[in-house]
């Protein structure tokens, strides 16, 4: 069978969600290879891929991959694009994960599609552009096709493979040690899910009012083991740090349920979640074109809502 | 310092944005074509960095003749010159293409530091930047929600899902600038007519030794097979609050087995 490389996206060694999702979409088209990049690695890591079911996992442990901006890790999957001739690259659609796929591209001369939101025979990728307005089938035309997949595009399914572990070293190029990572910042984000990871988000609008009243949001969140996301009104007025933003200009998130609380609906907010299986709005303006999209809307005040269903969730765990 | 802001004109995102059934690329013509926003954080940066440092500052686009608009905001901002790269054959140009494109474009007319938006709001694919980077064999400083430049070395803060990278390279270099890294400035009146004035420079393929046989539709690295515009999400069930909006809220989540 075909050999399909992922990418492993990895924090602290643990392996992310994501790469399960994309193990499970890579056996359903062939077998399945993980990469992993930099230090970390363990026993615990080769277990949990192979239980996804990776049959190969090509590790390159060295420290030097982390320690410059996205290019070591090009030239890590070039090198076994060469050696391997897999059928195809599937990495995470993270902003880095683009990147990667990105360079790769032009290191192997192959054709890369962005933020597939579903991957089929003769790697024809789906895509969801223009803020969710067009689907469009895409694909590589030249090369060893490159997809970089939307978190949450498929459900990760369990299911044994060899976990055949191979030691890979990479020899690195001085273009690709022209940007150093000097330090990691990591700023406090608490036991949340990482927004465009997370199964489900709970976003706040200009409807929530201030930045104190936004605890609001965080407390259904917390309720459902969600994640917080805001509109741009919210992070321009500084109520919610931008990171968090969702939309055109933000993260782009496809959970299983959206909840959009205060917000209206335009049009660059709904290109960053209008993927999302389900949706529900909650929202004081029965005209607002939120609703259009909404699986489930509670026309009235946020702040007696809001409360009133965390505690219910609550209630019900 | 040789400073080089590359800017896209991209239909306007609060207009209906179609693709053309002809050949399944953008339809420039469907919807108004207006600088990419994110690119405006780009301007902003380039020209923060020349008041600082010195230098000049120019405008690269790669578009179609009615891009010259973008261009113009760009020089009015405070912009010194431009160079617009347009030829009927980049129609239809991917993201590899656009980078080998503009790379050839960059290494005629030389540079020190390029500096790109994070992502344009039509194609979204974000790996322009890094591209770039790739084929100039040149640092790649993506992501930035901070530079700073001291000499030939320059610092960034890439953002970063956890928090920031702090990274740092020397000259030349390529650097993506992320939305509200700074406030970009409206162009005054003044400056919207100088722009009139300044020099925009247009290039062909030919002019930039960019090979044909690597742009454009025939060129690009992907295809789209086929697209059609999403279905209406299917009505949903809205309830007014009366009282019991939130419980009725976690009624439809337990019907979902959300809870
Ligand atoms: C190029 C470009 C890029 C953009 N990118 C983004 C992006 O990435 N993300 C994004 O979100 N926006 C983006 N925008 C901005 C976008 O156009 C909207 O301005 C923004 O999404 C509005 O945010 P909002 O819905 O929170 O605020 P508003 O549109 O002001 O809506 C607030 C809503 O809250 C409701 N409300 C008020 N009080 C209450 C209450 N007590 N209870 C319940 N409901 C209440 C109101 O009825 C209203 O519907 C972009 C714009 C441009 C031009």
């Amino acid at each position: 069978m075909a050999e399909i490389l992922v990418l492993v996206e990895h924090i602290d060694g643990e392996v992310k969600k994501v790469t399960l999702e994309l193990l499970t979409l890579a056996r359903s088209l062939g077998s399945a290879s993980a990469v992993w990049a930099g230090p970390g690695y363990s026993e615990s890591a080769r277990a949990r891929l192979a239980e996804y079911g990776a049959d190969k996992i090509y590790v390159a442990g060295s420290e030097e991959i982390v320690d410059y901006v996205v290019a070591p890790k090009a030239e890590l999957l070039a090198q076994l694009v060469a050696s391997a001739s897999p059928a195809a690259v599937l990495v995470a659609a993270t902003a880095e994960g683009k990147e990667v796929a990105g360079r790769l591209a032009i290191k192997t001369d192959s054709g890369v599609i962005t933020d597939a939101v579903g991957l089929g025979d003769g790697f024809v990728a789906e895509q969801s552009i223009f803020g969710g307005g067009v689907n469009v089938r895409a694909r590589a035309v030249k090369g060893t096709p490159i997809v970089a997949v939307r978190p949450n595009s498929t459900a990760p399914e369990a299911s044994a493979g060899a976990g055949a572990e191979e030691q890979v070293t990479v020899a690195l190029s001085d273009a690709a040690k022209g940007a150093r990572v000097v330090e990691r910042v990591k700023q406090e984000k608490g036991a949340r899910p990482e927004l465009t990871e997370a199964a489900i988000v709970v976003s706040g609008g200009r409807g929530v009012g201030s930045a104190e009243n936004f605890a609001v949001i965080e407390k259904l969140a917390d309720a459902l083991g969600a994640a917080v996301g805001a509109s741009r009104a919210a992070t321009d007025a500084g109520w919610y740090p931008h990171q968090f933003q969702v939309g055109q200009t933000g993260k782009t998130v496809s959970p299983q349920l959206y909840i959009a609380a205060g917000i209206s609906g335009a049009i660059q907010h709904r290109a960053g979640m209008q993927t999302a299986k389900t949706i529900i709005a909650i929202n004081k303006d029965s005209e607002a074109p939120i609703f259009e999209l909404a699986d489930f809307g509670v026309v009235g005040d946020l702040h007696q809502i809001v409360p009133q269903l965390t505690e219910e969730v609550e209630k019900r765990k | 310092m040789n400073i080089v802001v590359c800017v896209k004109q991209v239909p306007d995102t609060a207009t209906e944005r179609k693709l053309n059934a002809k050949d399944n690329t953008l339809d420039r013509d469907a919807a108004d074509g207006v600088i990419n926003e994110l690119c405006e954080y780009a301007v902003e940066e380039a020209l923060k960095i020349k008041e600082a440092h010195g230098g000049e500052v120019t405008v690269l686009t790669m578009g179609p003749g009615k891009a010259t608009d973008t261009i113009r905001k760009a020089l009015a901002m405070g912009a010194d010159k431009a160079v617009h790269l347009v030829d009927d054959a980049l129609h239809g140009s991917d993201a590899l293409s656009t980078s080998y494109a503009l790379a050839q474009t960059l290494r005629k007319i030389g540079f020190d530091l390029v500096v790109l938006g994070s992502e344009s709001t039509d194609a979204r694919t974000g790996v322009l930047a890094a591209m770039l980077a790739e084929r100039l064999g040149v640092p790649q400083l993506t992501l930035a929600g901070k530079v700073d430049i001291d000499g030939s070395a320059i610092a960034i803060q890439r953002v970063t899902d956890y928090g920031f990278d702090k990274v740092e390279a020397s000259l030349p270099a390529v650097v993506s600038v992320v939305e509200k890294i700074n406030e970009p400035r409206y162009p005054s009146f003044k400056g919207i007519m100088a722009a009139k004035k300044k020099p925009v420079e247009t290039l062909g393929i030919a002019d930039a030794e960019i090979e044909a046989a690597q742009v454009g539709l025939g060129g690009a690295w992907s295809e789209v097979v086929e697209f059609a515009v999403a279905p209406p999400r299917a009505a949903g069930t809205i309830v007014k609050d009366e009282g019991d909006g939130g419980s009725k809220a976690a009624e439809f989540l337990a019907s979902k087995k959300f809870i």
